[in-house]
């Protein structure tokens, strides 16, 4: 009986006049994980995301949202949901507190309930100092805690987080990723959407969106050790000659420099591709130190979504 | 029981923002009085003491005791004693004066004359025909006694007998006053409101105020249960301010005043809820808002007299609230009509807020597209 699916999308597709944000998309969101929408701006996360909740209807496909189905069942499913939408969305001429209580009444809790609700989510997000002031006097990372604080008081089945980190410092990052680890501990399910490596890392799942569409899903690490290029590292005094001289080689894809690193990408079809490299190096007078790596979630990302956009329009060239 | 909840949430955050926007709370309070005040004293179509000039060519005790009785009618205040007629003319181009008495030479003649039959005027009346209703002094001007016995005489035939009902001092202010509770309403609902939700789009709330269990008709009811409240107020204030300061009387029931501002803030306040289903931000609402402000202004019988009007204003002027409320609030504080006197205009009234009401609602979606 237990679904063990919160969220199911089968051919997802979305359209703003001739232009399609999302092109049919299928997903399989697991309960009680957090799953991670990782692309660049205008990949479609937040068109998704508002699919999922009923925001938008979708052009075709279907959608079901702990086992109901949206936009049809939308109400019942806004009972379940907390939502975080990428701007501030709560009140800025309201008090942190007056903010929660609102909030708290729009979801039904009743007053005493509420009451200790809210003082429950004001000692898990820090939010005691701040409870009597403007939420528009807030920094990013406590109007993001607030926010956080208002999306979870009726303790939602499940949580969709539109770019929730994008205001806030790194130190609130850190601490607002703790925070989903304990909601997601609780069985809550956690969509959140990112353009952040690090954050992306941390996820149970994730789905890499680029033009609308999922180009490459899967667990961190298994995204990592799938990726479909060897990644090589170069070490060398000179950048820019090491770069020039390795540029034009047979199957390299990119690129790119890190400090005194240059990360490379090769083609799996090019054998022995570190001997390659260093020959090249060697050839050029570069004296370089070149040695394999595994790969990182940003060069899995790289590869999903650079590499298959160069692909798709060499192969799209000619016609 | 979760809906009344959630309207009381929503009612209450409302009533906090309010509260906490100074500006618009003295507002609230503020246009009213300005505006009362403002028009009270200012519009007055009884015209009195407008600057005048004279020329007297005939210098004679007839012409002497004529401008005595002009400026006893207080119509006009002679301020200047001219010698030609070149002199009026360069008075009026620059507003010295925009009304003129030319008394000629031989006035005393042409008064004999015109007793025996002639028809040459006595004199002559100038007026600055730029400024509205100044011509219609003159007219008035020329009813006056000293024309009738100085260029009619004895000859004047007898007029009907006039009788100004329900104002009998003829103040503008008895005829503006009440009316201005209707145009403040609606000057204050439908901007106040259009505004208060359009905000809501502009800052992002409403993306997460929808994704909530709250339905579009609790959000609404919601939003304007306090808007209601402050027309209460705005009422309260205009009618007792209008009744301590111009003496502007209400003779009917105030309980019939009341409900009749109720039936109208319901239906100025759906107004302002369509268009905030319609403009994307505040801007364009306040411009709609304002497009709506004019024709109600104009057409209304605020300040013209709704049967005079062409056919077409007349027609356009049905669709606008404040013709009617106009009607029902004179006839309640002036002619001391009770609501049942006034049943076509709550029907006009209730048939508004039901259209508006339903466009409003279908407009308004739990969604962004």
């Amino acid at each position: 009986m237990a679904v063990d699916i919160a969220i199911r999308a089968r051919g997802l597709a979305r359209r703003f006049g001739t232009h399609f944000a999302v092109k049919g998309i299928d997903l399989e969101i697991p309960r009680a994980h957090i799953y991670g929408f990782l692309g660049p701006n205008g990949s479609g996360k937040s068109t998704t995301i508002r699919m999922l909740c009923g925001l938008l209807r979708p052009t075709s496909g279907t959608v079901s949202v702990l086992g109901n189905e949206v936009p049809r069942d939308a109400e019942i499913v806004r009972r379940k949901l907390g939502y975080m939408t990428q701007r501030f969305s709560l009140w800025d001429d309201l008090t942190a507190r007056e903010n929660l209580t609102f909030m708290a009444s729009v979801f039904g809790l009743a007053r005493a309930a509420a009451r200790e609700r809210i003082a429950l989510r004001m000692r898990e997000y820090d939010l005691g100092a701040l409870m009597e002031q403007r939420a528009g006097t807030l920094s990013g990372g406590e109007k993001q805690r607030l926010a956080l604080a208002a999306a979870t008081l009726h303790e939602p089945d499940l949580l969709l987080l539109d770019e929730p980190t994008s205001a806030v410092d790194p130190q609130s990052r850190r601490d607002f990723w703790e925070s989903l680890f304990a909601i997601v501990a609780r069985g809550t399910t956690i969509l959140v959407s990112t353009h952040y490596m690090d954050e992306a890392e941390r996820c149970h799942r994730l789905a890499i969106l680029d033009l609308g569409s999922i180009v490459a899903e899967g667990t961190p690490q298994q995204l990592m050790n799938d990726i479909d290029a060897n990644v090589i590292e170069i070490i060398s005094e000179d950048m820019a000659a090491a770069r020039r001289a390795i540029t034009g080689v047979a199957g390299l894809e990119s690129a790119a420099q890190l400090g005194t690193r240059l990360r490379v990408m090769m083609r799996t079809d090019v054998a022995a591709p570190q001997q390659v490299l260093a020959a090249k190096l060697k050839e050029a007078g570069v004296p370089a130190q070149v040695n394999a790596t595994s790969a990182s979630l940003e060069d899995v990302f790289v590869a999903a979504t650079r590499l298959r956009r160069a692909a798709q329009s060499a192969a799209g060239a000619p016609s | 029981m979760s809906a009344v909840a959630r309207i009381a949430a929503v009612a209450r955050k409302e009533f906090l923002q309010l509260a906490r926007d100074r500006l618009t709370f003295g507002l609230i309070i503020g246009i009213p009085i300005l505006l009362i005040t403002l028009f009270g004293y200012a519009i007055n179509f009884d015209v009195r003491h407008l600057k005048g000039a004279v020329l007297d060519e005939a210098r004679s005790s007839a012409s002497r005791e004529f401008i005595a009785e002009l400026e006893a009618s207080q119509v006009l205040d002679v301020t200047q004693r001219v010698q030609s007629s070149e002199e009026i003319d360069a008075m009026m181009r620059d507003s010295t004066v925009v009304i003129a008495v030319a008394i000629p030479a031989d006035f005393e003649r042409r008064l004999i004359d015109g007793q025996n039959g002639g028809n040459r005027p006595a004199a002559q009346i100038l007026v600055d025909g730029s400024q509205p209703s100044l011509e219609n002094v003159a007219n008035a001007l020329k009813q006056l006694p000293v024309f009738q016995r100085h260029g009619e005489g004895r000859l004047a035939p007898q007029r009907f007998e006039v009788r100004v009902m329900y104002n009998p001092e003829r103040r503008t202010a008895v005829q503006i006053v009440p009316a201005l509770v209707g145009t403040i309403l609606h000057m204050t609902m439908v901007v106040f409101t259009a505004g208060a939700i359009v905000r809501e789009r502009e800052r992002g709330n409403l993306e997460l105020l929808i994704t909530t269990p709250v339905s579009p008709a609790e959000l609404m009811a919601g939003k304007l249960i306090p808007y209601i409240l402050i027309g209460l107020i705005q009422t309260t204030v205009i009618v007792a301010v209008g009744n301590a300061l111009f003496d502007v009387p209400i003779n009917g029931r105030l309980i019939d005043l009341y409900l009749a501002a109720l039936i109208y803030i319901a239906a100025t306040l759906t107004l302002g809820l369509l268009i905030s289903t319609v403009a994307q931000t505040q801007f364009q609402a306040f411009q709609m808002a304002f497009a709506t402000m004019l024709p109600s202004v104009l057409l209304s019988g605020l300040m013209f007299p709704f049967d005079g009007m062409p056919r077409a204003a007349r027609w356009i002027a049905q669709a606008l609230p404040l013709t009617h409320f106009n009607v029902m609030v004179r006839g309640i504080a002036l002619r001391g009509a009770a609501l049942p006197d006034l049943s076509p205009q709550i029907w006009k009234l209730t048939i508004f807020f039901v259209i508006a009401l339903g466009a409003a609602r279908l407009r308004f979606r739990k969604r962004l597209d």
